[in-house]
């Protein structure tokens, strides 16, 4: 094979905002101790210009769609759109930081490095077209995930967090590469584009095979996404992470574990879909009633958004389970504007809790209305998204993904989706009434003035969930053209 | 050929005797050096084979670097404390069961012969061409999975990063 020839410049353009975020992220730790005397800023600065420099680039590679190291990545409007999706997570996961970081005496390097990496790892997850290249990207995200959930060492739970995500993790990667050696040893391949060919050819290897392997890969992937049954270590390590780490792995791991199970499932798993659709099914239902109806017991706030996320997790699996191209455009504008409501509510929550995380259950946010009114104004805008009031995008989410299962003929789990809905606005609309209806609790009379970057975190994906909600077109648009993935 | 069956089976006595004396020595530093009889035994087994590029690797990463982090791992324990313990098995049952599952596998295989092994070449695998093991896999490894092959490097390096951070003095 000639060497000489196989990198070009394409390929490099398609590949770059993997290299600029792996190169920020390494500049960072080399200018650490220059850095350090200065300003305790820097770093978040210098990770914001990364994260937009990726953005920039993620945009500018789109120009010329297509794959690149021989086929190893699959840079079209599926890969942008999630790529700009978890750079947009990672911009809003810094902005809180910045305060949260300066409370705890915890500004280093490390921290903004790691969290680049990892989302490097994710954009090469979102971008990949084979299953190692997705694999690599799956570790490299999670890694680097496992460390930032157990940033704050002297605390307990952030122990307790991050070694319960990282046996649990690393168990579930095993379960997902014992899938792949499956369909390596069964297909010869790992390419996505030829599995499918193979599952579908002439000489089509053993359905008991192909079908072990979709089992597999789906109990690893369920479980990144904390998708029931595999959602149990979700609560405990999103209660015991950063309040702005768990932000992020709420948002960004998960938005890139879907999209490579939209993609695996959607491309290579298509001939099969008939086996693995009452899995899913199941799943998602199953996501969705323990979510919620755990979410309801929940007096902690970061425990109770955990609970939510793993029902948001099921009403995307409602979308896969309906496999068709509107059902992936319906999942990626749900996750698109999960992402935004679910940032904006966990960054309430940084900015609320103070130093050491002492405030966050359901009662400390009461009299939050009275005394800082803007707060309490973004939360309501997140609340009302995650609830899917129309005019913000959660409605608009819940919406095409029930609308994506009708069309598909699923009835029983359109019923059941809609009325765990319901369910879910209960526990929502009690932070708001404890927000404008209650006396002010101690927490909400210490609240610190917000900073300029919490500011920016709060109001930025409050916009981003109202302009979703009102001119839903615009993403929806882009995302039904990139929903026709390559097979 | 003569040689080269007198030589399968003293690597196999290697990996075997190794093996069976890793298990029941009492000294944790015997148990290691039986460890490296046997896994240099493996090696000798991938050289009859032809592979040599596994022999290398078995060599360096396994008797190099593995047992390296084995005898760390056994000076930090006390020697002579460990050497007076009963040693205990109480999951006994569940490691014959496994060992005669294991058992049953191999001897299905033995009986078979090579249409046991059907399904592992269903696709299209390369037939084996006259270039070396080793030319063959640095081929594979810096032209078709160049990328990858670089990206372990970032996935060693967050991991390298994330051990330092956790286990670091001051934040």
């Amino acid at each position: 094979m000639p060497v000489s020839n196989f990198v070009n410049p394409a390929d490099l353009v398609r590949f770059l905002p993997e290299i600029i975020l792996t190169v920020m992220g390494t500049l960072l730790m080399v200018l650490d101790p220059v850095l350090h005397k200065r300003s305790s800023y820097a770093f978040g600065h210098l990770s914001l210009l990364g994260l937009a420099a990726a953005l920039v680039a993620s945009v500018y590679a789109f120009r010329d769609p297509g794959p690149a190291f021989g086929g190893m990545l699959m840079v079209d409007g599926f890969a942008t759109f999630f790529r700009v999706l978890v750079i947009g997570v990672g911009i809003l996961t810094i902005l809180p930081s910045y305060r949260f970081l300066a409370r705890h005496d915890a500004e280093t390097s490390e921290y903004h490095a790691l969290l680049l990496y990892s989302i490097a790892g994710q954009c090469l997850m979102v971008s990949a077209n084979e299953l190692i290249m997705i694999f690599l990207g799956l570790e490299i995200s999670s890694i680097a995930s496992y460390i930032l959930a157990g940033y704050l060492r002297d605390d307990k739970r952030a122990n307790e967090s991050a070694l319960k995500y990282f046996l649990l993790g690393s168990f579930a990667t095993g379960f997902f590469l014992y899938g792949v050696a499956f369909i390596y040893g069964s297909t010869g391949t790992v390419n996505l584009t030829s599995v499918h060919a193979a599952l579908t050819g002439p000489n089509a290897p053993s359905p008991v095979f192909v079908g072990v392997a979709a089992a597999l890969m789906f109990v690893g992937l369920a479980f990144k996404v904390s998708a029931a049954p595999f959602q149990v270590w979700a609560p405990d390590v999103y209660q015991g992470a950063p309040t702005p780490v768990t932000a992020f792995l709420s948002a960004g791991p998960k938005a890139a574990a879907f999209a490579i199970f939209l993609r695996i499932f959607m491309t290579s798993f298509q001939p099969i879909a008939n086996g693995w659709e009452p899995l899913v099914w199941g799943s998602a239902l199953l996501s969705m009633t323990i979510g919620n109806f755990a979410a309801l017991l929940q007096s902690n706030v970061k425990r109770l958004l955990a609970y939510s996320s793993i029902a948001h997790a099921g009403y995307v699996l409602v979308a896969l389970t309906a496999r068709s191209d509107v059902g992936t455009a319906a999942a990626m504008f749900y996750l698109a504007a999960y992402a935004f409501m679910n940032v904006g509510a966990f960054a309430v929550v940084s900015h609320l809790s103070g130093r050491g995380e002492r405030y966050q259950n359901v009662d400390d946010f009461a009299g939050l209305g009275q005394k800082q009114p803007l707060t309490a104004a973004m939360l309501t805008i997140f609340l009302l998204s995650l609830i899917g009031v129309p005019l913000t995008g959660g409605f608009f989410g819940k919406f095409y993904i029930f609308k994506a299962a009708l069309e598909s003929h699923l009835v029983w789990l359109t019923v059941l989706g809609l009325l765990n809905s319901a369910v879910a606005a209960y526990y929502y609309l009690r932070l708001l009434v404890m927000m404008y209806m209650h006396e002010p609790s101690e927490a909400a009379t210490n609240a610190e003035p917000l900073s300029f970057g919490l500011s920016a975190a709060l109001i930025l994906p409050a916009l981003g969930t109202l302009v979703l909600g009102i001119f839903p077109s615009w993403v929806l648009e882009f995302a039904g053209r990139s929903s026709n993935l390559v097979k | 050929m003569v040689i080269d069956a007198v030589s399968f089976y003293l690597f196999a006595l290697m990996v075997l005797g190794g093996g069976i004396l890793t298990i029941t020595r009492r000294n944790a530093v015997h148990s290691a050096i039986s460890l490296i009889v046997s896994l240099l035994g493996v090696a000798g087994l991938y050289l009859l084979q032809g592979a040599e590029f596994l022999f290398a690797v078995q060599i360096v990463l396994y008797v190099g670097g593995i047992m390296l982090l084995f005898l760390f791992v056994i000076m930090l324990v006390n020697l002579d404390m460990a050497a007076k313990e009963r040693q205990f098995n109480h999951q006994w049952l569940v490691a014959l069961v496994a060992v005669a599952l294991v058992g049953a596998q191999t001897g299905y295989f033995l009986i078979r012969g090579q249409g046991a092994f059907r399904i592992a070449d269903a696709g299209g695998i390369a037939p084996p061409s006259a270039l070396g093991n080793t030319e063959i896999l640095a081929d594979a490894l810096f032209s078709k999975y160049l990328l990858p092959f670089e990206l372990v490097s970032v996935l060693l390096l967050v991991a390298v990063v994330g051990s330092v951070v956790m286990a670091k003095k001051r934040i």
